[in-house]
């Protein structure tokens, strides 16, 4: 067993949270897990990435270019800018919504996501790209993290089943969030199945 | 015992904990700071655990709890290392009693440090041994055999940790029950004695004591289940720490038929070990982050041999000598020495082909959130000192990041509390220009007073701005002398940063809240203005310790897309539509600095908050 999940974003998406889920939910399997996070001055709105690699042998903490088997990306520039970690038969997930950053507001570079959703789905064909804002509405933004999560585990991205990621979620996000996580996820799922290929 | 995801910095603290530690001390550093707080969180209750006011001071109130038999930690970054080097040099010398670990994290790349700095060399430096930890799993071992190894030669090991050590998360198997399962250290007490009295002459016999320790650690180091030699073949490999990982992974991916030493003992050398490995070599590779530390110690080791193996690295020009290293340097690294054409050896897993070449991506470099405070204090600065001559010093913390465009508000950033006196300096050379000095709470207090007393004692006439949000923010808001709360759950006294400025004898020290511009601009002038030195508080807390005010919002008829709000401040909760302009109302904070600046008027609170009304102002 090794499976390889990369996660990029924006510092301030809840990249960490969702990597520390799925390696909970690795462990929870009787799998190793290993992560590595962006934490620390990057946080502040800069890029992040989040490695999670589950398996029983030795490795290095940080996912190696053409290994990983599914790259989750909360943004699209981001997702774009990590591809080349993706396995030959690697999934992709994309949120599709564009975070601007402070210098792409400045000389206005970053107005159409048109030529990076080509890019990826060149790379990755069959690569499923969602606006995750749009299918949240306004009220649960904060739930983004996990609503992808949901999403990734409905089209059977993961090789963990609904029933566990619930009970991760469940173990792990603090009483007062976890109504709207746990409805959250849920929406994903149903999303994610949909889309199963 | 269960098994659970720990990040590594958590693993050196419930390591700590199971070694029976009595006191931790410490000041926040990337990516040193969850070491503490986890200790702090997974208190049994007889842990004493504080944020102290600096490195320096966290070191010399360890050693006088070792000095009474505790068992201590002390917690930093790599360049806090550079701060306590005084009473780390020395306490080598005196020595300890009880236990002491100096856990210290490295930051190749480096990710969020000035310095590439190898802590390793303070090991060599100071005649103290070093654990180097590959995984998270082997530091909550080594900081246990730290210990223990500690008080077996009296003075203090190194624990040398990094980046993705620290802030890598493993699958670790611990105690539930830390209370029950840890270790009990009764501190023995001090006990009076001569040799807790740094003199010359008992400098001189402590000094022949560690040269005579150093051989003694080598041999111990020889026997140790942190060093180990694996696989077969006339070409070896030498690594350690973290980059042990990558070559354990190339090896297995490149199928290679060599010989891996690892050493997680960089210093004293483990040198029986090394001759074991390198006997059978012709050649040998040496891969290490930061500095050749074990490929000197190799070279040194082979120079006794009559015979010599080849032995490649950072100094034969094979290895990167600054920066990170990855899988793939590692791996081309590896295929170079085996000869084995990378590509060819890659091509059954490599990834999926690019089919069209890259679009150009957005830059995406970290910047003060929305509605920090930092970002209205230097608005407020530049426009009081427009039209004026002025170099601005920044210093370490969330506000370093106030030199991106479109504030460019930082000159110069050197270490922590440097910003106020190389504004001294600046001004000796060119007193006819206005020289500004920017300070964060926590870093006033870390080393900044000292430049304070200097600037008033030899009459400096610089201005200093402390940004005071109540918090050490970019490390992850961990409490401060200013801030009154602590670390065993209680409070203590405030120290009032306004008090002492004064104190020290600054005849101005005015005091603005940044989010109100226009008066903050007067403040700022006013204190500009004086000849000789001076202040401006800024006080506001972060934006991560308050409720948010109303959300800002632009009345899409009244902005005329001028992008003046974008062109000013760079807010990341601004940006361009339309030819109009956006607010992400997810990110917004309310702080209504916008709307100070909106030349039309066209950005106004939700819930109009009553003084982000005045626009056009400045």
């Amino acid at each position: 067993m090794q499976f390889d999940i990369l996660i990029t974003g924006v510092g301030g998406q809840g990249t960490v949270l969702a990597s520390r889920l799925l390696a909970i939910a690795a462990i929870h399997c009787g799998w190793t897990a290993r992560t590595a996070e962006t934490i620390g001055m990057a946080q502040r709105g800069g890029s992040v990435t989040s490695h999670v690699r589950i398996g029983d042998k030795h490795k290095a903490s940080i996912i190696p270019d053409g290994k990983a088997n599914l790259l989750i990306g909360y943004e699209p520039a981001e997702a774009a800018r990590s591809i080349q970690k993706l396995a030959t038969d690697g999934k992709c997930l994309v949120n599709m919504h564009p975070i601007q950053s402070v210098l792409s507001a400045l000389d206005r570079s970053y107005t159409d996501t048109g030529q990076i959703r080509d890019y990826i789905s060149a790379y990755v064909p069959d690569a499923l790209l969602i606006d995750a804002r749009k299918l949240c509405g306004a009220t649960n933004v904060k739930a983004l993290n996990i609503i992808l999560l949901g999403v990734a585990t409905g089209a059977g991205y993961l090789p963990f089943t609904k029933e566990i990621m619930m009970e991760v979620i469940q173990n792990t996000i603090p009483k007062n969030y976890l109504e709207m996580n746990l409805e959250a996820f849920c929406r994903g799922f149903d999303i994610g199945s949909k889309n199963q290929q | 015992m269960p098994k659970q995801l720990v990040m590594g910095n958590e693993a050196v603290a419930l390591g700590a904990i199971m070694a029976g530690v009595n006191l931790v001390s410490g000041y926040p550093g990337t990516p040193s700071t969850e070491i503490l707080e986890t200790v702090a969180r997974k208190n049994p209750g007889d842990i004493y655990v504080e944020w102290s006011v600096n490195e320096k001071v966290a070191m010399e109130v360890a050693a006088g709890a070792s000095y009474a038999g505790g068992r201590v930690m002390v917690t930093m970054k790599q360049v806090g290392l550079n701060v306590a080097s005084d009473p780390l040099m020395s306490l080598t010398y005196v020595g300890t009693n009880g236990g002491m670990v100096i856990a210290v994290a490295d930051d190749p790349g480096p990710i969020s440090s000035q310095t590439e700095q190898d802590t390793r060399h303070y090991g060599k430096f100071a005649n103290l041994p070093v654990f180097d930890p590959s995984t998270p799993e082997e530091a909550y071992h080594m900081v246990q055999e730290g210990f223990r190894l500690s008080e077996e030669v009296k003075i203090p090991v190194i624990l040398r940790l990094s980046t993705r050590i620290c802030h890598a998360c493993a699958t670790l198997e611990y105690p539930e029950n830390l209370q029950q399962a840890r270790q009990k250290h009764i501190p023995s007490g001090f006990v009076k004695d001569p040799n807790w009295v740094i003199f010359p002459s008992l400098a001189y016999r402590k000094h022949l004591y560690l040269e005579e320790v150093q051989t003694k650690l080598a041999q111990a180091f020889d026997r140790s289940g942190f060093n180990s030699i694996s696989g077969s073949g006339y070409s070896g490999v030498a690594t350690g720490g973290n980059t042990y990982n990558m070559v354990v992974e190339a090896v297995e991916d490149l199928k290679l038929d060599i010989r891996i030493l690892k050493i997680g003992t960089p210093y004293p050398f483990p040198e029986e070990t090394a001759v074991k490995f390198v006997s059978p070599l012709d050649r040998i590779l040496v891969i290490e982050e930061l500095d050749g530390v074990i490929e000197e110690a190799l070279l040194q080791t082979c120079s006794q041999f009559p015979y010599r193996p080849v032995i490649l690295g950072k100094k034969s020009g094979h290895l990167p000598l600054a920066g990170e290293f990855t899988y793939e340097i590692v791996k081309n690294a590896l295929s170079e020495f085996m000869k084995i054409d990378s590509i060819q050896a890659s091509h059954k897993e490599s990834g999926k082909q690019e089919r069209m070449a890259q679009p150009k991506l957005p830059m995406r470099p970290p910047v003060l959130c929305a509605g920090c405070p930092h970002r209205a204090a230097f608005y407020a600065v530049k426009k009081a000192l427009k039209g004026k001559e002025a170099v601005f010093t920044g210093d370490i913390g969330c506000y370093t990041l106030g030199n991106a465009k479109p504030l460019d508000m930082v000159d110069t950033c050197l270490c922590m509390g440097a910003g106020i006196t190389i504004a001294q300096g600046l001004y000796r050379l060119q007193p006819e220009k206005k020289n500004i000095a920017f300070i964060g709470d926590s870093t006033f207090f870390h080393t900044g007073l000292p430049g304070i007393v200097n600037a008033v004692y030899n009459n400096a006439d610089i201005t200093v701005i402390v940004l005071d949000n109540s918090t050490t923010a970019m490390t992850g808001h961990q409490p401060h002398p200013g801030t009154g709360a602590t670390m065993m759950q209680n409070t203590s006294g405030k120290v009032d940063i306004e008090g002492v400025l004064k104190a020290c004898g600054l005849k101005v020290v005015d005091v603005a809240d940044p989010l109100d511009l226009r008066a903050s601009v007067e403040k700022v002038q006013h204190a500009v203005d004086y000849k000789g030195p001076s202040a401006v508080l800024f006080r506001s807390p972060c934006i991560a310790l308050v409720k948010r005010h109303p959300v800002m919002e632009i009345n899409q008829h009244d902005c005329t897309g001028c992008y003046r709000c974008i062109k000013e401040i760079g807010c990341p909760a601004i940006s361009p539509a339309n030819e109009k302009v956006l607010i992400d109302d997810t990110l917004c904070m309310g702080c209504g600095l916008c709307s100070q600046i909106c030349a039309c008027q066209a950005i106004k609170g939700k819930e109009q908050k009553g003084k982000g009304e005045v626009s056009n102002a400045v």
